[in-house]
């Protein structure tokens, strides 16, 4: 922990990570909403987007959490209720469960696993487990549909994320994700330490994996057959309203951006700038100050990559069920075993 | 040896039981899933009963009537000018090629002929609706799979269209334009001049959408070898329109009958397309609308001066007869069968409608597809509410 | 408008000579006289622009083999023809005026007819770009026609509406239930005896009267534009 001028006790400090874990999930999500969702879109779509709520539209994202919030709380005759009522909880705590291991800085963490990466990919499918079970206990034919299909899909795109991430631990030699983001910025690309060793470059192929992949777990178009909206209305969501649809939104523009946080930790350099830039070493010699610093740098760079993400999603009409599965059994996955030989085979030579 | 002792014998067939039970309970039929009539992807109040197992449909069947007004118990209490009022709400996205046919029976019946200025002005604004009509088709496409971007473009220039259409004839959706013998209004000053410059927006929409949903790769795995119709079932069903030529039939009615309209004034191709596919479908209507651009360029340089009406009585009572007429609306062939007794009005219209046909074949069309491939074959199909319902 | 008869066309004297067809209607219904004989009722031809043939009616079915044989592959509608004329009027009549004598008299169309009921259906051929309209009475006791479904597989759902609207049933039909109207409608809606209840209760307000058609000599009317009812 940051040796501050004052001693905080533990409750203290575990308050303090609460609220940091809050901000780490709630502000990307909002932020992804409003500046992507709402604005980005609509200027691809040759439209503005929305105006009247606040100046150019910035207050809309409070008019809609308050919207959703004033609403009757909802569930069908039928519906299993504790089960519906729980669905939306288990996806939004694996977004939050999943941003506990994200490094923001040298110090600025909330947990600094030896397990990082193990433990985060664990985490990320527990997700899975909501949206079926909100699929099935909606008492809904469209949503048992969006809940069957999200299940195969998700499964299917786990696997690729993980071999993408596997290539990125082998170059690393841990999965510790801090110290990812050491070996990353203390890299050098054939001797030249000015850019740092961003594994984006020797991974580029797992990268892309990672970004596909991460767009099918986030039921994002083109890979959004769980929710499909021209042909289930909203898929496994299709009876949730109110509250407990807000929730799902936010899970899923959350864990759009804890996503990319995690990309950028992993492909991308983390929270640092090549450490040559100021000579530091290792990091020990990382300055305070780079707990500032970082959190806003991951931003950055979670912003980037969910740019990428939401450009996607506007562009592509959706893949049937049947192709996505293809796709993710016969290219992705022998892709990214052949990703992770190579790596093992030029880790070992080099 | 070991002996079971009698608490375990119990349990292990209370197991059994249970074991069956749950067989039994999870021994699954077909599913029966109702997509509409509210639905996001049925272009109105259409619903198609399916079963399914798991997610292949064993039969589907459309329920329609949900939008159904009677029209043809309609026109036999109205006067030939008011029919064509009714008749502009068949086809609402392509209204004044609804007209054309009707008006035409009714001409054809009182052997007049109208002046050619406006047989040539009824040929823009029928190909002007066809532009607005399959504009929004080609938007639409996208939105059926979840690309959500081109629909917004194609509303943006389908403005152009529509706002040509009100200014000539003072209505976007339904013009009621077309009188017998004529139509109502001549040309407001500079329309010809911004339908030319609209056309030049419209080329360029075709070509966008060619380019972000045609040549997307996605699209053409969901459309390409989905939903084949082959030529001999499409006569059978009586398809028409981009329907028949997306299976590779040579038959556009604006060629093959003699009509006075002034479509042999303009140099234009029929296209057709040999696969039947839904890809062959969308695709031989993106080029009909660019087909549509240059007959109505060409048509721009050729309205002839003239009167604009022929000389008709103010209250017309058309001679008793039988005529049929049947126009390449947008949707298909839709013609009028007009029986007059010589009377104010008609003794009997039979309005056949385009989507009629073409959605009659969908119980043919959706055996053994994926729940998402019968969006995309409903899409390809293109049918209108009011047409099927009437 | 010529009839086809063993004579060729010949001009009457109170119209225009007719046109010379091109024979490819003719040739159509000798072909067709070949094919089904006798079926044939009632021709009736307008060169180069359209052709009707009426049948009887228990060579509904075997009409529609010969045509898709002889060529006729595209279906294009089917539907039936109710010639009773309206009892209820229009509602447009002058309320001041004597009502008129309704007219109960049934006269066939195009082609004649004995019945009520017709039912009347159009086929394309696409090769040789013409159309035929092909009509067929209906028995007013019995109305019942074979069905075409074997045929055309299109014709199903224009014999369920037509059913439904004029309550001619279709024999060989494979599921003969309602396109449009509900389950448990009760009449038959396109007959002209049943009553459009919209025009019951508010009969239309217009009045209208009749003007000839302008001949040469006479001065055109004010207005050439104005061609909609008042």
């Amino acid at each position: 922990m940051i040796q501050f001028a004052v001693e905080i006790p533990y409750w203290g400090q575990s308050l303090l990570r609460v609220l940091g874990g809050l901000v780490a999930v709630l502000l990307p999500a909002g932020t992804i909403v409003y500046l992507f969702l709402f604005k980005m879109m609509s200027f691809m779509q040759s439209r503005l987007g929305p105006m009247e709520a606040g100046p150019y539209g910035s207050l809309q994202l409070v008019a809609e959490v308050g919207k959703w919030m004033q609403k009757e709380d909802l569930a069908p005759d039928r519906a299993d209720k504790s089960i519906f009522k729980m669905a939306p909880l288990v996806v939004l705590t694996s977004t939050f469960l999943l941003v506990v291991v994200v490094p923001f800085g040298p110090d600025a963490y909330f947990t600094n696993f030896s397990i990082g990466v193990f433990y985060g990919l664990a985490v990320a499918s527990i997700s899975v487990l909501g949206i079926l079970i909100a699929g099935w206990a909606s008492a809904n034919k469209y949503s048992l549909l969006g809940g069957l299909r999200a299940a195969g899909q998700l499964i299917a795109y786990e696997l690729p994320m993980v071999l993408a991430t596997l290539g990125v631990v082998i170059q690393a030699g841990s999965m510790n994700l801090q110290d990812i983001v050491v070996a990353q910025n203390t890299g050098e690309i054939f001797g030249f330490g000015g850019l740092g060793n961003p594994f984006i470059l020797t991974q580029f192929v797992g990268f892309l994996i990672f970004m596909i992949a991460v767009q099918a777990e986030l039921t994002q178009p083109p890979f959004d057959m769980p929710i499909a909206e021209s042909e289930l209305v909203s898929g496994y969501m299709t009876e949730y309203s109110g509250f407990r649809f807000l929730i799902f939104f936010i899970a899923e523009f959350a864990t759009a951006g804890v996503f990319a946080f995690i990309a950028a930790v992993l492909f991308l350099g983390g929270w640092g700038v090549p450490f040559d830039w100021f000579s530091w070493n290792s990091i020990d010699d990382v300055d305070d100050w780079m707990n500032v610093a970082g959190p806003l740098i991951m931003f950055t760079k979670m912003l980037v990559l969910t740019f990428i993400i939401m450009w996607v999603r506007f562009s592509f009409p959706r893949f049937r069920e049947d192709q996505l599965q293809t796709f993710a059994w016969k290219v992705l996955i022998p892709l990214a075993l052949a990703n992770t030989a190579v790596t093992a085979i030029l880790k070992v030579t080099f | 040896m070991t002996m079971m002792s009698e608490r375990q014998q119990l349990s292990y067939i209370a197991s059994q039981a249970a074991d069956a039970r749950l067989n039994v309970e999870l021994e699954t039929e077909g599913m029966t899933l109702n997509i509409g009539p509210q639905h996001p992807a049925t272009h109105g109040t259409l619903r198609i009963i399916c079963r399914l197992d798991g997610e292949q449909v064993v039969w589907a069947e459309p329920g329609c009537g949900y939008m159904h007004r009677g029209y043809e118990k309609l026109t036999e209490v109205r006067t030939f000018p008011q029919v064509t009022t009714l008749v502009n709400r068949i086809d609402w996205l392509g209204s004044f090629a609804n007209e054309v046919p009707f008006i035409l029976a009714a001409e054809k019946l009182m052997e007049i002929e109208a002046p050619p200025r406006a047989q040539v002005i009824r040929t823009i604004l029928f190909e002007l609706s066809r532009i607005a009509n399959v504009s929004l088709f080609l938007g639409d496409l996208g939105v059926q799979m979840g690309a959500v971007t081109p629909v917004f473009l194609a509303f943006r220039d389908r403005e152009y269209v529509l706002n040509l259409i009100e200014g000539a004839t003072g209505g976007r959706f339904h013009p009621n334009f077309d009188r017998i013998g004529g139509l109502k209004d001549d040309l407001p000053k500079g329309w010809i001049d911004e339908t030319r410059q609209a056309m030049v927006k419209l080329r360029e929409f075709c070509d966008i959408i060619e380019d972000l949903l045609f040549g997307n790769e996605i699209f053409q795995s969901r459309m390409r070898g989905i939903g084949i119709i082959p030529a001999d079932v499409a006569k059978d069903y009586g398809l028409s329109g981009a329907n028949l030529r997306a299976s590779g039939v040579d038959y556009d009615l604006r060629r093959d009958q003699v009509l006075p309209m002034a479509w042999d004034k303009a140099d234009w191709k029929v296209w057709t397309h040999p696969d039947g596919d839904s890809f062959a479908r969308c695709w031989v209507r993106l080029q009909e609308t660019r087909e549509s651009c240059k007959i109505v360029e060409q048509l721009l340089d050729q309205v002839p001066a003239g009167p604009i009406m022929t000389k008709v009585p103010r209250i017309i009572k058309v001679p008793e007869g039988e005529a049929w007429v049947s126009t390449e609306n947008p949707l298909g062939e839709m013609g009028y069968y007009v029986v007059s007794k010589g009377d104010l009005g008609p003794f009997r219209v039979k309005i056949r409608s385009a989507s009629f046909n073409n959605i009659s074949i969908v119980p043919w069309a959706l055996k053994g597809v994926y729940v998402p491939d019968i969006i995309t074959i409903l899409a390809s199909l293109y049918f209108i509410l009011g047409d099927i319902d009437r | 408008m010529a009839r086809l008869s063993d004579a060729p066309p010949s001009t009457d004297t109170d119209e225009t000579p007719a046109l010379p067809g091109d024979g490819l209607r003719e040739g159509i219904v000798d072909d067709l006289r070949h094919r089904i004989g006798d079926a044939i009722i009632d021709v009736h031809l307008v060169p180069n622009d359209d052709l009707w043939v009426r049948v009887r009616t228990d060579a509904w079915r075997q009409t529609a083999d010969a045509l898709k044989a002889a060529g006729f592959t595209f279906f294009g509608f089917l539907s039936g023809l109710d010639w009773l004329p309206s009892p209820f009027g229009k509602g447009e009549e002058d309320p001041t005026a004597e009502p008129e004598e309704p007219d109960t008299e049934i006269r066939q169309g195009v082609t004649g007819g004995d019945t009520r009921f017709q039912v009347f259906a159009r086929l394309v051929d696409l090769d040789r770009h013409v159309g035929i309209t092909v009509k067929a009475d209906v028995p007013d006791d019995e109305p019942v026609v074979e069905s075409w479904t074997t045929v055309f597989a299109g014709a199903n759902w224009h014999e369920r509406e037509c059913h439904e609207m004029f309550g001619i049933g279709f024999a060989g039909h494979p599921d003969l239930r309602n396109m449009y109207l509900p389950g448990d409608f009760e009449g038959y809606p396109l007959r002209k005896d049943f009553p459009l209840l919209s025009r019951m209760i508010k009969p239309w307000p217009g009045i209208v009267d009749v003007e000839p058609m302008p001949t040469a000599d006479e001065p055109p009317p004010e207005s050439l534009q104005e061609g909609s009812a008042s």
